[in-house]
């Protein structure tokens, strides 16, 4: 075939519609795109399908009485009594934000400090290994980190929550949130491993955030004679604050919904909302856990379902806000 | 005037120090987080090779959870049929949508499906674990199936966002040089541009692999475990390396938890293993880094 031939073949048939969809690559782009609507249609059927099952239970008792009454007792449930609710979740709700409460206030500061420590004031040629060490922390999987609480966290805390619940715990006022006994398992403790599962994921946003920090305002700190602790704080840490809001609440999206580490160590007691952190209790992601396999009572599963609707609903919320907050961060 | 000079000098002196003693500070946090960390793999290493032996990888959990010895071969097989399977389910769908979003993607829906991927990474594995239970179990009953359905549903989101990076990386010099010479874009794609990004995306499958191999949240309401025996068929209830480890280690029974702590250090070894081996892939990866 001569040249000629074929630029005349090039000018004369342009690529039609058949071509396109007979040279595969039409048919390709239609895949890639169906694809790409399998993660959004998973979203909306998890709401729908979590909604639907829990659809009798919330019929039967109605829709708000789950969320206005800390009462858990499946064993009261009659098919043929509507009020009062025997499934209320108040207390699970009470208990995902205490335990995730506590996690943030220890995770957040640690892991700025991490983040800030690496971008800025680590001797170079040891950042990368820095980083990979702490993001192991996330590599460790959930069970593990459960199991290694019961044995070896558990026996640890007990001085630092026999200490509380002797000390502060008999304050007038505020002494009920720290009353004793402390027997290991507890809010508290579920708050220190959930502390240590999120840290690598709050820290590893922070140290993108802060390597971006741009480097004429360091320069300029610098100039100006800002020591290297202010330059951090003024040219890093400061301008990058929205940042680390978004990087925290990521950080909580992930504590709230954590369940085999809770699970093994917050104690699993359904009872009432207990007062004192180191008491013990359960969250909405435990209880399922915990019950889910075991719900033989009127509408029990169906309760969890709800329960697994709320946390859903909460988790949707809190990630999109994060999500949002770091976006916005990252694209200044 | 001797005064003020001097004033200034004891200022710059004290900043000096404040900056001194606040970098040690952050370096003794840094020193805490690590000692964390070593804290954790050396107590799992510790226990488990105390109770680790070869039989822990031949035999089945004795029927009796107090009795001593046995092991969780049928949970190692379960763990690599359920992730191996969700592999199958959540490499192309991840990859493909990753395709999707570097290559194709522009716009309101490109956006939404990128931000959303985001937040179904945030979606907690055990409400994954109840959605699975709603569309599949109820009616096909506790599978080995329904447990990679649902780790495939959080592997998706994993892998389409590392391979969405990976191909972000791949210079636009290659894709015009395929198509100046007359490649078509699907060609384009598939011959140039994912095999340049394929270290970096291996890397992303094997760190989602890894999250995969230690969940267990969400099969405790889809494969539910077996104890009894060694179960292949993806279709029955299964156990893995996971749920075991889980239930031996809340049994009360010394024998039960020294099996488990061989499971955890079987699990941590495993992960960390897969861990380390996507970070020589990345390392590797022309385009990445």
């Amino acid at each position: 075939m001569s040249a000629e031939a074929g630029a005349e073949t090039l000018v004369a048939r342009p690529r039609g519609r058949a071509t396109y969809w007979l040279g595969g690559d039409g048919f390709f782009r239609a895949v890639v795109t169906a694809c790409s609507a399998v993660v959004l249609l998973t979203i909306l059927a998890m709401v729908v399908f979590l909604l639907v099952q829990g659809f009798d239970a919330i019929r039967h008792y109605g829709f708000f009485s789950f969320l206005t009454s800390a009462r858990w007792a499946p064993s009261e449930a009659d098919p043929n009594v509507s009020s009062p609710n025997p499934y209320g979740i108040l207390q699970f709700i009470y208990g995902t934000m205490l335990t995730s409460c506590i996690a943030m206030v220890i995770a957040v500061p640690v892991a700025v400090s991490v983040a800030l420590y690496i971008t800025n004031f680590a001797p170079t040629r040891l950042r990368r290994g820095l980083s990979s060490l702490v993001d192991l922390l996330a590599a460790v999987p959930s069970v593990v980190y459960g199991f290694w609480g019961i044995f070896a966290l558990i026996p640890a805390l007990k001085p630092i929550g026999e200490f509380l619940a002797s000390t502060v715990g008999k304050v007038p006022v505020i002494g009920v949130a720290f009353s004793g006994p402390f027997f290991g398992y507890s809010y508290f403790t579920a708050g220190v491993v959930l502390a240590i599962m999120v840290l690598p994921i709050i820290a590893a946003v922070c140290r993108e955030i802060f390597a971006t920090a741009p480097l004429n305002w360091k320069e300029a700190a610098t100039a100006l004679g800002a020591t290297r602790w202010e330059v951090a704080k003024i040219a890093v840490y400061r301008p990058s604050r929205s940042a680390i809001m978004g990087a925290s609440i990521l950080g909580l999206g992930r504590a709230l919904g954590e369940t085999i580490a809770v699970t093994m160590v917050i104690g699993n007691s359904v009872l009432a909302i207990n007062k004192s952190i180191l008491g013990q209790g359960a969250t909405m992601a435990s209880v399922i856990a915990n019950e889910f396999t075991e719900a033989t009572e009127p509408f029990h599963l169906q309760a969890l379902f709800v329960v697994g609707f709320w946390l859903l609903v909460v988790a949707l919320v809190v990630n999109i806000i994060a999500r949002r907050i770091v976006a916005a961060a990252v694209a200044l | 005037m001797t005064t003020v000079a001097a004033e200034i000098a004891s200022y710059a002196q004290r900043r000096r120090r404040q900056s001194a003693v606040r970098t040690a500070a952050l370096a003794v946090v840094m020193a805490g987080v690590l000692a964390v960390l070593a804290w954790v793999l050396f107590y799992v290493a510790v226990q488990g090779f105390s109770a680790i032996s070869p039989a822990f990888f031949v035999k089945n959990p004795p029927g009796n959870p107090s009795a001593a010895g046995g092991g969780f071969a049928n949970g190692i097989i379960g763990s690599f049929i359920i992730v191996g399977i969700a592999a199958l389910i959540a490499v192309p769908i991840g990859i493909l949508t990753a395709i999707y979003l570097a290559e194709y993607g522009r716009g309101r829906w490109s956006e939404s499906v990128s931000f959303f991927t985001d937040v179904l990474i945030g979606i907690p594995t055990i409400v994954t674990g109840a959605f699975v239970y709603s569309i599949w179990v109820i009616r096909f009953g506790f599978s080995g199936f329904a447990g990679s359905l649902a780790l495939a549903i959080v592997m998706v989101p994993l892998i389409t966002r590392t391979t969405t990076q990976m191909l972000k990386l791949v210079p636009d010099d290659l894709r015009e040089g395929s198509l100046a010479l007359g490649g078509s874009q699907r060609k384009t794609v598939l011959r140039i541009v994912l095999p340049a990004a394929l270290p970096g995306i291996i890397t992303g499958l094997m760190l989602a692999v890894a999250r995969a191999m230690g969940e267990t949240a969400p099969l405790l309401l889809t494969a539910l475990g077996n104890d009894l025996f060694t179960e292949a068929n993806p279709g029955k209830r299964m156990s893995t390396l996971s749920l075991q480890i889980f239930s031996n280690a809340i049994t009360g029974f010394k024998a039960g938890q020294a099996r488990a702590w061989a499971g955890a250090l079987t699990l941590v070894a495993i992960v960390l293993v897969l861990t380390f081996a996507a970070r020589f892939f990345a390392r590797r990866s022309r385009v990445s880094r």
